[in-house]
């Protein structure tokens, strides 16, 4: 049998078994490339530009979340301004687009995101020497310094940065490697789901290097990392520049999506939305962030159409997380992996069907009091009002807001109740798991 | 000289203020090694319970009030949600501060509205106190300056005076030692979470009115109060207030001296013109890059003396 298998061509048992591991990249590629034409309009014979975008955000921001995460799931630093090297390297790009355009410069557009990159990368040498002294808390402070500097130079010096009005530039400078144009979404689309598997895979290769793997030794025990002979502050430096590199990819994402880049690139508010989706998806694992930047841009976009408290919600998503969750949505299904070894995950769907409609009411409550909330000031101000069912309903009137406030008080105790139910069963089930060996 | 003499007062106004925020949030962070980003909410919050109690109330209850109800809200902040996040080590508790301040931020976007709120310096104090060389100082301000040194004298005899104090200023450098001899650290931990909440709230309500009162100035506080806590040094408070007097001269000279590097380089005989290389960075004038030291300061302190003025242990 042994021998069989040794006689038979590498090559031709290597390329299925590529596939067979690799089969869920592709399926990716191939969903993200699939899904806008679910959205296509037929009649009118084009794509949904809202659709477009937002896929694009998702691809853009998903790349500058896996590169936040290799410093802060991977090494454990927790970056307070990695957005500065995400702005940094879009300027660097609007910049280089404007030069090609002006004839100064030649590079095909499919190229322009290494520019981003190789900025990010030398700001991120730059900035990493300064801040990699530091590690934790300290870390966090000095990057947050950093990040509010940036973002102050970025309103006083207009020659790099154009002020308040940013970076104008144009994709569309006619140095195409394939003969492409980019003058419709679509085409850009593609151009943007290509470098976010680029980078993608090149971030995931990282992590099985040396360095990823040491960063991962200094994050856990920094100074057992020195006893065994390495320097921690290096392994923190080189992660720092690299994540600077795909961080700068991101960047030069946006600059060809957007074609502007504003001084919100490299704002606070940018390094928080990485931060957010990072901690939401789960820094734990590696396809973490990816999670999470779905999640957040999903509501960003989606829920930013009919309301103004998207960030309430994706705030409170985060807190939830961070109290009950600590590892994110990826945590949590890896919690379920040990009882789906022992074959008993069905055990649980009734316990989850169980706590659903609780956890549902106590939601749906809190919305019910923001969106009152918020239509009393915001929303006044905006002229816009609610109604459910073609009801209109009174934000100064005290049936809704009492409505509100009973489901979230009522399904709030009632979840506590049922979560106790469930926490017995999850307990036995780990149990049974832990009684067969399995590591918990 | 004129300009000095006001500079000065007006710097040390502004430091107490900072002082007042930065004196709890140095004491969380040394005690409890939690970096609070709720902290300048905190403060801000203050700031709108008061505009909207001394609406109803007057100003004077609204001054004991607010900070009182900041007080309360930090203790629930901490029994309720800090303690159950603290086994997850400091970067959650981190997170869950800087999650909170999202939220709060955003909760007081959707009460009081996006725009600045009326918040106005009490009628019976809002009176020229006195003139230098013709230039008014507000009576609102002198009152700023004893509200803050009262509270200065307060924490400053609570620590050194009292029992609890004590017990909070052992636990600052060794709270194992303090939890063995049968000390409810927890609960100081509460103390001393709640009563800096109150102060930054009390820095609110005093605050607020003589800054605008909007739903950013808790993102604008925020980072200059951890630059002070930095600066000062973990675990000390002299350095805390040395910190906060120099941030607030700071801050306030550089608004009033109108000089760029260009002016410095012209004493040597070397004229800045459009095409000196970094002409831009060169001619840029102080009060522009005000906003800013802070923030160079902190990035050159943490890189190069970690310990700040007087800490006594890394950050």
């Amino acid at each position: 049998m042994s021998a069989e298998t040794t006689s038979t061509p590498i090559a031709t048992v290597r390329a299925p078994g590529l596939l067979r591991r690799h089969w869920p990249w592709l399926a990716a590629i191939a969903i993200a490339l699939l899904l806008p034409w679910l959205f296509f309009d037929w009649t009118k014979g084009r794509h949904s530009g809202f659709v477009l975008t937002m896929l694009s955000e998702i691809g853009l921001m998903s790349v500058f979340a896996l590169s936040f995460n290799m410093l802060m799931g991977q090494t454990g630093l927790l970056s307070f301004g990695h957005a500065i090297l995400f702005g940094l390297g879009g300027y660097c790009t609007a910049h280089a687009l404007n030069a090609v355009k002006a004839g100064t410069l030649w590079l095909p557009v499919e190229l322009v995101p290494l520019v981003g990159g190789l900025g990010g990368l030398v700001f991120g040498a730059a900035f990493g020497y300064v801040v990699t002294k530091q590690r934790a808390t300290a870390f966090a402070m000095i990057t947050m310094g950093l990040g509010e500097l940036v973002a102050a130079c970025a309103l006083m010096f207009m020659g790099f940065f154009g002020g308040e009005g940013g970076i104008p530039t144009d994709r569309m400078v006619g140095t195409s490697l394939v003969g492409v144009d980019y003058s419709s979404s679509w085409q850009v689309y593609c151009l943007i789901v290509a470098w976010v598997a680029i980078a993608t895979v090149l971030m995931r290769l990282q992590t099985q290097t040396p360095l990823g793997r040491m960063a991962n030794a200094q994050r856990d025990n920094f100074e057992r990392t020195q006893f065994v002979g390495y320097d921690p502050r290096m392994i923190r430096f080189y992660q720092f520049t690299l994540s600077g590199f795909f961080a700068g990819i991101g960047g030069a994402l946006y600059v060809l999506v957007y074609e502007i880049v504003t001084f919100d690139t490299v704002a606070a508010a940018k390094s928080a939305t990485a931060l957010l989706a990072t901690y939401i998806g789960g820094a734990g694992s590696f396809l973490g962030p990816f999670l999470g930047t779905v999640v957040v841009v999903l509501l960003q976009s989606g829920v930013s159409l009919i309301s103004n408290a998207w960030l309430l919600y994706v705030g409170g998503l985060f807190i939830v997380m961070v109290m009950f969750a600590p590892g994110g949505i990826m945590g949590i299904v890896a919690r379920h992996e040990p009882i789906a070894r022992i074959g008993r995950l069905g055990e649980l769907v009734v316990p989850y069907a169980r706590i659903l409609p609780p956890g549902l009411l106590s939601v749906l409550g809190f919305v019910t009091l923001v969106e009152l909330a918020q239509l009393t000031t915001i929303g006044a101000a905006q002229n816009k009002s609610l109604a459910i069912g073609g009801q209109a309903i009174d934000p100064h009137s005290a049936l809704p807001w009492a409505t509100g406030a009973v489901m979230l008080i009522g399904g709030g105790l009632w979840l506590r109740r049922e979560a106790r139910v469930f926490r017995v069963r999850w307990d036995a089930l780990i149990e049974e798991a832990k009684a067969r060996g399995l590591p918990v | 000289m004129e300009v000095f003499l006001v500079s000065l007062l007006n710097g040390l106004v502004y430091g107490m203020l900072l002082f007042m925020l930065a004196s709890g949030l140095t004491l969380i962070l040394s005690m409890m090694g939690v970096l609070n980003f709720a902290h300048a909410s905190a403060y801000m919050l203050g700031a709108y319970f008061a505009f909207t109690l001394s609406q109803h109330i007057g100003f004077w209850p609204a001054l004991v009030i607010a900070p009182l109800l900041c007080g309360l809200l930090g203790a629930a902040i901490e029994m309720y949600g800090l303690r159950r996040v603290h086994r997850n080590g400091h970067i959650a508790e981190l997170l869950f501060t800087f999650g909170l301040a999202l939220i709060i931020e955003k909760v007081v976007q959707m009460t009081w509205g996006l725009l600045p709120v009326p918040y106005r310096v009490p009628a019976g104090l809002d009176f020229p106190l006195f003139s230098i060389y013709g230039t008014h100082f507000p009576a609102y301000r002198a009152f700023m300056l004893l509200i803050s040194l009262l509270m200065f004298g307060a924490i400053w005899l609570g620590l050194t005076r009292t029992r609890i104090g004590l017990v909070i200023q052992a636990a600052l450098t060794h709270p194992d030692m303090v939890g063995a001899l049968g000390h409810n650290v927890p609960r100081v931990f509460t103390i001393v979470f709640a009563a800096g909440t109150a102060l930054a709230g009390l820095a609110g309500v005093i605050g607020g009115n003589y800054q605008v009162t909007e739903p950013a100035m808790a993102f604008t506080m925020g980072p200059i109060v951890f630059v002070v806590v930095v600066f000062g040094g973990l675990g000390s408070l002299t350095g805390c207030f040395i910190a906060s007097l120099l941030m607030g001269l700071i801050q306030t000279f550089a608004v009033v001296l109108d000089y760029s590097p260009a002016d410095l380089l012209k004493q040597f005989g070397v004229t800045v013109t459009s095409a000196t290389p970094f002409h831009e960075v060169l001619t840029v004038p102080l009060p522009r890059i005000g906003a800013l030291l802070p923030f160079l300061l902190l990035v050159l302190i943490l890189v190069f003396k970690p310990r700040g003025l007087m800490g006594t242990r890394d950050t």
